[in-house]
């Protein structure tokens, strides 16, 4: 309401009031970053720990059991491992902050240039998925909501129900055995087809953009018969989440006296639902999409194995599997860093959604 | 004659004035069980889940063939084919054996998970919640760390460390699951530590450690068993998770999430090889999945709708 009168502001000065909240929001916030900062000191401190305590011996991992003493030593000093233990992982804190993850074994590349290269390919499946979750779960939400225990109800229950309880990895691979096997309806594991292979030059990295980009419409189509099915398998997840959510936002929302008053003064039914309500439930839930989004990229690590996706999930089970440990620990440090940035994200948008949270 | 006594033993269950302290407990748990009775599904899961068990535990004598044992000649049968009900994989071993036993790696996971997870996060969250100060603050950054992470990724990088096999999967996996135990303990712990009765004990004279494991623990015990069946399903989902990215249970034992990613290349003309282990954990873990949604109507009414 304030903000509609310019004028008041600069009559009144900036009242003492204002100060206070100001101040009041500062350290809230900055509370909040400092523990933001906590958060990824601790996420270093797991990866530290499982990279350099965990395995019985890192300067064997290195160099094998075969090698002489001296060998052994040099490595030993090479690796820093003579040193305390703190200060080894300072030493860690500050070359993971300056990006550098180490050498892959597998690839022989930088685990950050390898990251850089198929992190795209994730960022477009969980993108996929999310629109998918958002169009389907929302609106089932509400229905849910709003008829109450009949079947749209029990309909999001179900999907809910199955949601928590179906193996991703197996619902991936009916979903091929169905729609690529049988219908035919969408295309196979991978990204393009073998013949659409490079024909686009990669501006974004990701493929619909670059293609739509090249106007290569052709390739456009093939690579999103390609993604439709294993971000229709991911979304299905956030369609169980966003689904059950909305739905009891909804259903506190539906339950408030002003919905009655509304009703009372002749609102149409429509309006009360998509209007009155909705806008009430869109702050929450904008916390929930963003959540879902952060957790599909869990889902993305099995997704991705079963429909051959090159992306960061693929890399991580690839250097899993070859004991590439600088790969693994870049690659969980990365989707532990989106995480905690997609949590950051959404803390944010709700303070600036939601004028009770100033 | 016996029916007289039924009466009278439900009656007594039921009555308002249970004569003995075991009694009332009994008179409890029984009414307990009458509004678990209640809910069909969750019933449904139960029966599931006792299926499971005895299937586990009798496998060697209902299994029709070994699991392990080999036959190429007759590899990739369908189902029903000659005295393979659920058909062959590609090394010609009977789906079902497989199956049967693998009911027994399902259970072993989720047990020792829950054996070892449910008693870290207990201490954890009571200790946490009942000495508070600087301990509870740095107890719950702790938790925080872990619970701002996917769990499957942190099990997959553990698992990494510790080489795969099945021990460590569990491991891995109980290291990524006790935060939330810890939070519900914490929050038991917090709204029982100003109690009268605590204030009693301590002024009689009990020391930190029997408050803690006399009075407070026994109290966060139901809500905690919640919440652990609860999670059963998605410890099973991890499992076979892992299992099926071969970092899990090793071949050639029978864990059905290796078995559908062993089945994985011939889903498009042998579908059953993969499809048939995959419903086998769908149905174990939704039938946890309901069984947790009726214990939690039953022990943890506040959290009803």
């Amino acid at each position: 309401m304030l903000q509609a009168r310019p004028g008041f502001r600069q009559f009144f000065g900036v009242r003492p009031r204002d100060k206070v909240k100001a101040s009041i929001a500062l350290r809230q916030s900055s509370g909040f970053l400092f523990q933001v900062a906590l958060t990824l000191l601790g996420l270093l401190a797991v990866t530290f720990f499982i990279g350099r305590v965990v395995p019985i011996d890192p300067v064997l991992a290195v160099v094998g059991d075969q090698a002489p003493r001296d060998v052994y030593e040099a490595v030993k000093r090479e690796l820093g491992l003579d040193q305390p233990l703190w200060w080894q992982f300072w030493v860690y804190v500050k070359k993971m902050a300056a990006g550098d993850f180490g050498q892959s074994l597998l690839t022989n590349r930088p685990v950050i240039e390898d990251i850089k290269r198929v992190f795209p390919a994730t960022l477009e499946l969980a993108t996929f998925a999310t629109i998918i979750g958002v169009a389907l779960g929302v609106p089932m939400g509400i229905a849910g909501a709003v008829w109450q225990d009949r079947w749209p109800d029990q309909l999001v229950r179900v999907v809910g129900l199955v949601g928590y309880s179906v193996p991703i990895f197996w619902l991936g691979i009916i979903g091929l055995l169905v729609f690529y096997g049988i219908l035919g309806w969408v295309q196979g594991p991978g990204r393009l087809s073998v013949f659409f292979e490079d024909m686009v030059p990669v501006v974004t990295g990701v493929i619909l953009i670059d293609a739509a980009i090249a106007r290569e419409w052709e390739v456009f189509w093939n690579a999103f018969g390609h993604v439709v099915l294993p971000s229709a398998v991911l979304g299905y997840f956030s369609i169980a989440y966003i689904a059950r959510m909305t739905r009891s936002f909804m259903l506190e929302q539906l339950n408030q006296e002003y919905i009655i008053t509304a009703r009372a003064k002749g609102v149409s039914e429509a309006r009360i639902i998509w209007v009155h309500a909705l806008r009430n439930v869109s702050v929450p839930l904008v916390t929930v999409i963003a959540l879902s989004y952060a957790r599909l990229l869990e889902g993305a690590v099995l997704t991705e194995t079963v429909f051959a996706w090159p992306g960061l999930g693929r890399y991580l089970t690839t250097a899993l599997l070859a004991a590439d440990m600088n790969a693994v620990l870049g690659a969980t440090i990365v989707v532990g860093l989106v995480f905690v940035g997609i949590n950051l994200l959404s803390d944010l948008l709700y303070r600036l959604l939601d004028p009770r949270a100033k | 004659m016996s029916d007289h006594a039924k009466q009278g033993w439900r009656a007594r269950l039921l009555s308002e004035t249970p004569r003995s302290r075991r009694e009332a407990k009994l008179g409890q748990a029984y009414r307990g069980w009458l509004q678990f009775r209640q809910n069909r599904l969750a019933l449904l899961g139960l029966a599931i889940v006792v299926a499971l068990i005895v299937i586990a535990v009798l496998a060697p004598w209902i299994a029709p063939h070994h699991p392990h044992e080999e036959n190429l000649a007759q590899r990739l049968l369908p189902p029903g084919t000659g005295a393979h009900l659920l058909g062959t994989d590609e090394f010609g071993r009977d789906i079902l054996s497989r199956i049967i036993y693998g009911a027994r790696v399902t259970l072993y996971i989720v047990v020792l998970v829950a054996l070892i997870a449910a008693p870290i996060g207990l201490i954890v969250g009571t200790a946490a919640g009942y000495l508070g100060g600087w301990l509870d603050a740095a107890l719950m950054r702790v938790t925080d760390v872990f619970l701002s992470f996917p769990s499957l990724i942190l099990a997959l990088a553990f698992v990494a460390a510790l080489g795969p096999g099945i021990e460590n999967a569990v491991i891995a996996i109980a290291l990524t699951s006790w935060p939330p135990y810890a939070r519900i303990a914490r929050a038991e712990t917090m709204t029982i530590r100003n109690s009268d009765f605590i204030a009693v004990a301590r002024i009689q004279g009990a020391g930190t450690g029997r408050i803690l494991f006399r009075h407070v623990m026994p109290l966060c015990v139901s809500s905690l068993t919640v919440r652990v069946t609860l999670d059963m399903a998605g410890i099973i989902l991890t499992a076979a998770g892992l299992g099926f990215l071969g970092l899990g249970a090793q071949p050639p034992m029978a864990e059905w999430g290796a078995m559908v990613s062993s089945g994985r290349r011939y889903i498009l003309d042998q579908w059953w090889v993969a499809t048939i282990p995959g419903l086998a954990i769908f149905i174990v873990s939704l039938a946890f999945n309901l069984l947790g949604d009726g214990l939690r109507d039953v022990l943890d009414p506040r959290q009803k709708k």
